[in-house]
C-alpha cells in the first residue's frame, strides 16, 4: 500500500518498502549521497544523506529510512548544509587527499560533494597519516591515503561478485580496508580479479594500474545493471 | 668597516631568493653570494608513490615550465616501460615543448627583463614593470604578451590546459591533435614570427650599444652544456646526446647518451643555499662550472636546423670570442630570442607534417626496467629526471636535475661581478639602480627556483649590505 509523505513541502507517494532516498529520487529531490551505491545494500555509514524528519529529535540517514504515512521531511536546511559541509572537511582532513595529482581528479564523488556543499576550505587540521600503496595485484591497486571508508568495494565484492575478498580491519578514522586476512592484493586466493571494487570506488582509492593523473573513471552505472539484470533474470541460464 | 648588502627579495623572477653582497673595510666588494631560500622536497615525497603518477606530481613543481616536467617524467617513464613510443607521439611532444619555450621566454624577455631594457636600471621601481611597459612602450608589451599567449595555446590544444596538463603519459601522450586545432595554430604563427623579429632587431641594437652591460653581466669563461640532435649535433630541445664545450669552443663530451649523467656529473651543496651546485666531475667544484639554457645550446649545436634561426645564429657567433663562443650571461636574452624563432619555425615544420593528426599516439608498456632516466630540454636547461622502481611501479628513489641549478654557480659569479663593476667604495646610501643591476644579472638566467629547489611561489628578493665584522649595514627588500 502507498505511502503519502512530504519532502520539503511537496506531497509525495512512495511504495511501503522505499527508503526516504528513494521516494526522494522518485519525486526528483536531490540528497547527497556517498557510501550509497544503486545496486548494493544501504549502510548508512558516510552520514551524507541525514534528513530532518517532523517530530524525530534526531538526524535520520535517508538512504536506510523507510518511508511512512504522513513523514514531514526536511533535506535542505541550514543545519544539514552546515552537517554535510563538515562531514566533507572532516574526510579531507581525515586521510592524504591531493586532488590536482589525483588519478581521480575530475571523476571523483568527494571531490564533487566538495564543490557541492561549497567547501572553499578545511576548517580542520589534517592528519597526515602515514598509509601505504598497495600495487601488487597486477592489474589494479590500492592507495589508502585516497579512501573514505564509505566499503562499496566490501559490498560490491561480497553482495554482486560474490568473493568477499574485501572487508575492514580495526575501528574508526585508523579502519583499512583489507584483503583475505590482510594481505597484499595480489596474494589474495580468493580475489577473482574481476574490478567490480574499482567500479565501486567513489574516489580514487582504487585505480586501474598505469592510471595517470584525471584518467581514473569508475564505471559506478555497470554494477546497478548487473544488479538489475539478475533480479529481472534478463540472462536466460 | 666591511659592510653586507643584502637585496631581499630578487623581484621578476621565478621563486624566492636574496642575494648578499660583502663589502671589505675599504668599500670594495669581497664575495657576493646568491641564496635560494626556498626548499620543496618533491624528490623525497614522490617515493611510494605509482610510476604512472610521477608526470602528473612532477609537474607540480612549477608553474612556468610544467611541460619541461611532464616531457622529462614522461620520458623516464618511456625508458621504465622500454618501450619505443609512436612517431606522433614524439612528435605532438616536441610540439608541445616548443610551445613551451616559446611562452616561457617570451615571458622572460618581455614580462620580466624587458622593463629594464626598455625603461632603464635606474628608473622608477614602481614603474619598471610589464605595467611600466605597457603604459610607455604599448606596442611592444603587447606583442610579448600575445607571444607568449600563442606559446600557451599551444600548450593548451594539446593538452586541454595552459598549466599543468596531465597529457605526456609513460608510453606517448593521452589526446591527439585536431585539424582544426591545427589550423588555429598556423594562423596564429605570422603574428608571432614578426613579434619574435622585431624584438631581436631591438635587442641587436640594443646590445651593440651597452658594452658595459655585456662586459660586466656574468661575462667569464666557463663550460656549456646541452642537448643536440643524435644526426648533426644541431640545436636540440626534447632528445639527443648530451655535449659538453668550453668557452674557447673546444669539445669536452660528445655523443654521449644523457641517461649516463651521474657518470660526469656531480652535485656540491653549499650550507648558504637549498640550491644544489652540479658540475663536471673531471674539473671538479667548483671549476667545472657550466652553463645550460638558451646560451649554452646555441653554443654547442652546429647549426638550429631552420634557415631563419641559422643566419640569426651566424649573426649571434660574430659577436662571441675568437672563438665564436659567447660568453657574456647578458646575451641570454639574445639567445633567448632566437631560440623564440627557432621554436616557431619547427612548430610551423611540425604542423605541415601529415603524421602530426594521427591518433595513434600512446604504446602501452609495464615494468620492463626498473630504472628509467628521461632527459630533456627545458625552457632554462637540460632536465634530467631519474626514477627507480620496484617490481611493481612503485617509485623507490628520485633525482631531480634542473635546469636553474646547473647554472647555480654561475649565477653566484655573475652576481659578483655585477656587485664589483658597480658598487665601489659603497656605504649604506647604494642606489636602487645599482642593486637593480645585480637582480638583473640574475633574471639574464631566468631562473626558476620554484623548480631548482623543487621549491614554491613567487620571488619576493632582498639585497644584504654586510660589514667586515658581520654586521648588516644595509637592507634593500622587496616584495
Amino acid at each position: 500500500m502507498p505511502r503519502t509523505l512530504t519532502i520539503n513541502g511537496q506531497e509525495v507517494s512512495a511504495g511501503n518498502e522505499q527508503t526516504i532516498l528513494e521516494a526522494a529520487r522518485d519525486a526528483n529531490i536531490r540528497i547527497p549521497t556517498l557510501c550509497h551505491l544503486d545496486g548494493l545494500t544501504d549502510v548508512g555509514a558516510c552520514r551524507m544523506c541525514l534528513v530532518e524528519v517532523v517530530g524525530s529529535n534526531k538526524l535520520l540517514p535517508a538512504c536506510t529510512t523507510r518511508v511512512q504515512e504522513g513523514m514531514e521531511v526536511h533535506t535542505d536546511t541550514e543545519r544539514l548544509r552546515a552537517y554535510r559541509r563538515q562531514i566533507i572537511e572532516l574526510l579531507f582532513a581525515e586521510r592524504n587527499h591531493v586532488c590536482a595529482v589525483c588519478v581521480a581528479n575530475g571523476h571523483c564523488e568527494l571531490q564533487n560533494l566538495g564543490i557541492a556543499v561549497g567547501m572553499d576550505h578545511v576548517r580542520y587540521d589534517y592528519l597526515f597519516p602515514r598509509l601505504g600503496v598497495d600495487l601488487s595485484h597486477e592489474r589494479f591497486g590500492m592507495d589508502h591515503n585516497r579512501c573514505i571508508l564509505c566499503t562499496r568495494c566490501v559490498r560490491a565484492c561480497d553482495q554482486l561478485e560474490g568473493a568477499h575478498t574485501i572487508d575492514v580491519l580495526g575501528r574508526g578514522a585508523r579502519s583499512l580496508i583489507v584483503r583475505d586476512m590482510n594481505i597484499p592484493w595480489g596474494e589474495s586466493t580468493t580475489c577473482t580479479s574481476c574490478g567490480k571494487c574499482v567500479m565501486a570506488c567513489p574516489t580514487g582509492a582504487l585505480f586501474k594500474q598505469g592510471s595517470t593523473v584525471a584518467e581514473m573513471v569508475h564505471d559506478v552505472e555497470k554494477l546497478a545493471f548487473l544488479r538489475a539484470a539478475r533480479e529481472r533474470k534478463v540472462w536466460n541460464v | 668597516m666591511a659592510q653586507r648588502i643584502v637585496i631581499d627579495p630578487v623581484t621578476r623572477i621565478e621563486g624566492h631568493a636574496k642575494i648578499s653582497i660583502y663589502l671589505d673595510e675599504a668599500g670594495e666588494v669581497s664575495d657576493a653570494r646568491f641564496h635560494v631560500v626556498e626548499f620543496r622536497g618533491f624528490e623525497k615525497f614522490c617515493e611510494g608513490r605509482p610510476l604512472g603518477e610521477m608526470a602528473g606530481i612532477t609537474a607540480r613543481v612549477c608553474g612556468i615550465c610544467p611541460v619541461s616536467h611532464l616531457l622529462a617524467s614522461a620520458k623516464a617513464g618511456d625508458d621504465i616501460f622500454a618501450v619505443t613510443i609512436p612517431p606522433a607521439a614524439e612528435k605532438l611532444r616536441r610540439l608541445m615543448n616548443l610551445g613551451q619555450i616559446v611562452q616561457s621566454h617570451a615571458l622572460s624577455f618581455f614580462h620580466l627583463s624587458s622593463p629594464d631594457l626598455l625603461l632603464g636600471y635606474d628608473s622608477d621601481p614602481a614603474q619598471r614593470n610589464l605595467f611600466g611597459l605597457i603604459a610607455h612602450h604599448p606596442d611592444f608589451a603587447r606583442g610579448g604578451i600575445r607571444l607568449r599567449q600563442f606559446g600557451q595555446e599551444v600548450i593548451e590544444l594539446l593538452g586541454g590546459r595552459k598549466i599543468h596538463p596531465a597529457w605526456a603519459v609513460p608510453g606517448g601522450v593521452r589526446e591527439p591533435l585536431t585539424p582544426e586545432n591545427r589550423d588555429y595554430l598556423r594562423g596564429r604563427l605570422p603574428e608571432a614570427f614578426t613579434t619574435v623579429k622585431s624584438a631581436l632587431d631591438f635587442f641587436k641594437a640594443y646590445a651593440d650599444s651597452r658594452a658595459e652591460e655585456v662586459a660586466h653581466f656574468g661575462n667569464f669563461p666557463t663550460l656549456f652544456m646541452g642537448l643536440v640532435s643524435k644526426d648533426g649535433g644541431q640545436w636540440e630541445h626534447y632528445d639527443g646526446y648530451l655535449r659538453i664545450v668550453d668557452s674557447e669552443g673546444r669539445v669536452l663530451v660528445d655523443q654521449f647518451d644523457p641517461r649516463r649523467y651521474a657518470e660526469i656529473i656531480g652535485e656540491a651543496v653549499e650550507p648558504w643555499s637549498y640550491l644544489k651546485s652540479p658540475y663536471y666531475k673531471p674539473l671538479g667544484y667548483p671549476e667545472g662550472a657550466y652553463r645550460v639554457g638558451p646560451l649554452a645550446r646555441l653554443n654547442i649545436c652546429s647549426g638550429t636546423g631552420t634557415p631563419q634561426a641559422d643566419a640569426e645564429l651566424a649573426e649571434f657567433r660574430q659577436r662571441g670570442n675568437a672563438h665564436g663562443v659567447v660568453i657574456s650571461s647578458f646575451m641570454y636574452h639574445y639567445a633567448r630570442l632566437i631560440e623564440i624563432l627557432a621554436a616557431l619555425e619547427r612548430i610551423s615544420i611540425l604542423l605541415d607534417d601529415p603524421d602530426i593528426l594521427s591518433a595513434r599516439v600512446r604504446a602501452s608498456g609495464g615494468i620492463n626496467r626498473l630504472h628509467g632516466v628521461g632527459v630533456s630540454e627545458a625552457p632554462r636547461g637540460t632536465l634530467f629526471h631519474d626514477y627507480l622502481v620496484d617490481e611493481s611501479g612503485m617509485i623507490r628513489r628520485v633525482n631531480l636535475i634542473i635546469a636553474t641549478g646547473q647554472n647555480n654557480i654561475a649565477m653566484n659569479r655573475t652576481v659578483k661581478q655585477i656587485a664589483q663593476h658597480w658598487i665601489q667604495g659603497a656605504t649604506a646610501g647604494i642606489p636602487e639602480g645599482l642593486l637593480n643591476r645585480v637582480e638583473a644579472g640574475i633574471r639574464a638566467f631566468d631562473p626558476c627556483l620554484s623548480c631548482s629547489t623543487h621549491a614554491i611561489g613567487h620571488m619576493p628578493m632582498v639585497v644584504t649590505l654586510i660589514g667586515s665584522n658581520g654586521a648588516v649595514l644595509a637592507e634593500v627588500r622587496r616584495e
